[in-house]
């Protein structure tokens, strides 16, 4: 083995290894790349004392540049905060219908608003403001307490039925199964049906319409309209929050259901309600 | 007595024994490629400053696009993701076209080596220009090669030292100067001249630069033919491109076997000479520093020059040139039997030759009919039809586009008086940097009309909307259709879109919802 052995075929010598005759060629790697490779090594070093990497027993070592992820994110959430600063300051700043008319900031409130919105209020009216029975949607153009951008403000700020608010909105429909007759009730049930579509039994309607006169009108008014001062529904349109059709309505004039919504302010901060304000007016009912 | 100290030695030998132990890791050995002149050497000037002024000088040229647009010819601005091409804009998401671009290139470079052997590698890889433009610098400044081996063989003086440090100046300020012109194909090039000299540019501009000086500093002056032979695919890549058809540079050993560095003394004694006179000229040109007479090898880029330099010793020795030559390897194969009488003797150059000492009429020459052939048929084929492709999309390609997002949560909305309300985000898209007026219409959806959310538009089925240049618009319409017309649970209809001025038009199929009992 001490000779110098040529391989024959690649004219290469050999390394003096040889395996039941088989050798192996001695190519040297260019020394530049086992440099390159010593070179990978010192960086791993710096970049290991830089960076923190080393683990330890119950943690890492820090590394001398102080660098962290998380102090990376929470910087670049505080630029994030910076950066909403102003549109915020100015929301502080501006009523919601004033909001409304500044393009940028419009469009800054009904993003903020919309996640607001998946957090807080999802549970009752849905994902997508539709509602559901009992819970009005709030995309269509039908509004009990009022549908400009102010109106909603209230009703956000101070919710309904919310007995720990002294504002807040406040009405009770009393249970007219205790006031009137059960044909009292199937004959205003008929007409209010009739309002806006057709019932089954027509000779109903005259009677129930002088039941309606003599114990609706004070709030739902004379032509059954509503009044948005109670939070009285209209009875003519097409949007029933607790079911259309004579029965559903005969059931909320004998034991009415009233939606209790909570007071947000106090869990939001005027300018997190101001937001939703704008989202839900921007949903395409808004007046 | 015996001595007991005295051992008896055993046979026995280490694996690495000091003596025939050979290093693991090879120092590069230094080349020095001496000056070629010659039609190839004048080609690869002419190539190096094409490309080079190419690369330089694109980023300055100007083309004016209108006052809503970068008038810089060539322009990738990342900020607002666009990219400038002279009179071609595109957008993101035409981005395909710069991928169709690159596969033609691939192709590209399967056609040319198969037609013509490496000559990417030889003529226009980035790394063989700066290369020549590094070894440029280099010959102004320490001379050709005699005086550059000397120089490097000789002591530290104040002169090599002088000529070493302005060498690997010049050769810092072209590697500056190579990642300085990259980055202004990212800016607005002027301005951005302007702040890289009062240190206002952005980092990653310093950053560029810098990382784009060391690796052509280092690749171009310092590992050369080191990137070639180890770093780099291609030369493996190649053998898949090339057959028996393909022009490689070839060292014709049918007419130059047996050299002779005395061929008169040779042919005086009576034996057979080549045309190689074995001056080693083809050697010394080499920017590989192989030797081409050893045949086709994985470190030959193919860049011609040993053609030149044979060519030119050749005509001092009044001979044909072509001693070296750009040949394929089947007029090879059938030129080596002709020499050597079918594979049975060693090379006999009179065998090619005629008596009056012309070749003779069997020996093969190239015929350009070679580069024809089924398989650069196919690539050209791809190569047409991936270009026709790109280029029909390219001039039929919509500048005014329109996409819609129907509301899916709630997917329709009941308002007060019976009628049903849909909600979509119309996003126009006026992709020229002028600004325009688009007309959206309703097509379809009989008695519907609709609003935009935020503009005081009144309802209706038609409306006129400005969109600045270049820009994306988003619009929240609203359609809303009367209870008694509606007639199933889901109707189709269609946004369409035009702009008055230039007959651009566009249309999108929507579908409006509505609940069950509305049928």
């Amino acid at each position: 083995m001490s000779d110098e052995h040529i391989d024959e075929v690649s004219g290469v010598s050999t390394t003096g290894h040889e395996w039941d005759g088989i050798r192996e060629l001695n190519n040297p790697l260019p020394r530049w790349w086992v440099i390159t490779f010593y070179v990978t090594i010192a960086w791993a070093l710096v970049y290991t004392t830089a960076y923190p990497a080393w683990p330890m027993l119950t943690s890492a070592t820090k590394g001398m540049l102080g660098y962290s992820s998380r102090k990376d994110v929470k910087n670049d959430l505080a630029a994030a905060e910076a950066a909403k600063g102003k549109y915020v300051a100015a929301i502080q700043a501006k009523s919601v219908s004033e909001i409304l008319t500044d393009d940028a900031l419009r469009e800054f409130a009904v993003a903020a608003g919309a996640a607001a919105f998946k957090v807080n209020c999802t549970q009752c009216h849905g994902s997508g403001a539709q509602g559901s029975k009992g819970f009005p949607n709030l995309n269509d153009d039908d509004w009990l307490w009022g549908g400009s951008p102010d109106q909603i403000k209230q009703t956000i700020t101070h919710g309904l039925r919310f007995a720990s608010d002294p504002d807040t909105r406040l009405s009770e429909m009393p249970a007219f199964g205790d006031i009137i007759t059960a044909d009292q009730i199937a004959q205003v049930s008929a007409y209010v049906a009739s309002l806006s579509g057709k019932v089954r039994d027509a000779s109903l309607i005259q009677p129930g319409a002088k039941v309606f006169a003599e114990n609706c009108v004070a709030c739902h008014g004379d032509n059954a309209k509503g009044n948005r001062e109670f939070g009285a529904p209209d009875l003519t349109d097409a949007i029933w929050l607790y079911g259309s059709g004579e029965t559903a309505i005969a059931a909320q004039v004998r034991a009415p259901k009233q939606g209790v919504m909570p007071a947000w302010v106090g869990r939001l901060g005027e300018i997190k309600v101001k937001e939703l304000a704008v989202y839900v007016h921007s949903l395409g009912g808004g007046e | 007595m015996r001595d007991k100290t005295q051992l008896t030695r055993l046979e026995t030998e280490t694996v690495n024994a000091a003596k025939t132990r050979k290093p693991l890791y090879a120092a590069r050995q230094k080349i020095f490629p001496k000056r070629a002149s010659g039609n190839f050497r004048r080609f690869k000037w002419l190539v190096m400053t094409i490309t080079l002024g190419i690369y330089y000088l694109t980023a300055w040229l100007h083309w004016d696009r209108g006052p809503f647009a970068p008038d810089q010819a060539v322009l990738l601005d990342l900020t607002n993701r666009r990219f400038y091409f002279f009179f071609i804009e595109i957008w993101p998401q035409e981005f395909f076209y710069v991928a169709g671009l690159l596969v033609m290139a691939g192709v590209g470079l399967f056609l040319i080596t198969s037609a013509v052997g490496r000559a990417w590698c030889g003529y226009a890889c980035p790394q063989t220009v700066w290369v020549d433009l590094f070894l440029v610098v280099e010959r102004a400044i320490e001379g050709d090669r005699n005086a550059r081996m000397k120089l490097d063989a000789g002591p530290w003086t104040a002169r090599k030292l002088m000529l070493r440090v302005s060498k690997h100046a010049i050769w810092l300020v072209i590697g500056a100067a190579t990642g300085g012109a990259w980055i202004f194909y990212f800016a607005d090039a002027p301005t951005l001249v302007g702040e890289l000299f009062t240190g206002t540019a952005a980092p990653v501009a310093y950053i560029t630069i810098a990382v784009l000086t060391a690796t052509t500093y280092t690749f171009g002056g310092l590992m050369r033919e080191q990137v070639c032979t180890y770093m780099c695919p291609w030369p493996r890549i190649q053998a898949a491109m090339l057959d028996e058809n393909s022009l490689t540079v070839t060292y014709n050993d049918w007419r130059g076997e047996p050299r002779s560095r005395h061929a008169k003394k040779v042919q005086a004694s009576g034996q057979s000479v080549g045309d190689c006179v074995d001056c080693n000229a083809c050697v010394a040109v080499c920017p590989m520093g192989i030797d081409i007479r050893d045949g086709q090898q994985l470190e030959c880029i193919t860049c011609a020059l040993c053609i030149d330099a044979c060519d030119g010793v050749m005509d001092k020795l009044g001979k044909e040139r072509g001693l070296i030559s750009y040949a394929t390897l089947s007029d090879y194969n059938a030129n080596m039997m002709l020499a050597t009488a079918g594979g049975s003797s060693s090379i006999n150059p009179s065998l090619v030759r005629t008596a009056v000492g012309t070749f003779c009429d069997q020996v093969a020459h190239f015929h350009i009919r070679k580069i024809f052939r089924p398989r650069t048929y196919v690539y050209m084929g791809l190569w047409s039809l991936i270009g026709l492709g790109l280029l029909y999309s390219l001039l039929t390609r919509d500048r005014l586009e329109l996409n819609v997002l129907h509301d899916r949560n709630p997917q329709f909305v009941t308002l007060s008086d019976g009628s049903i309300r849909n909600g979509y985000s119309v996003k126009l898209l006026n992709m020229i940097p002028e600004p325009r007026t688009i007309v959206v219409t309703m097509q379809g959806l009989e008695g519907a009309d609709m609003v935009v959310v935020g503009d005081d538009i009144p309802a209706g089925r038609s409306f006129a909307i400005p969109v600045e240049p270049d820009r994306l618009k988003t619009l929240k319409v609203f359609v809303r259709q009367p209870a008694d017309q509606i007639h199933a649970p889901a109707q189709t209809f269609k946004f369409r879109v035009e702009d008055k001025a230039s007959f651009e038009s566009n249309e999108y199929a929507a579908t409006f919802n509505a609940p069950e009992a509305a049928k």
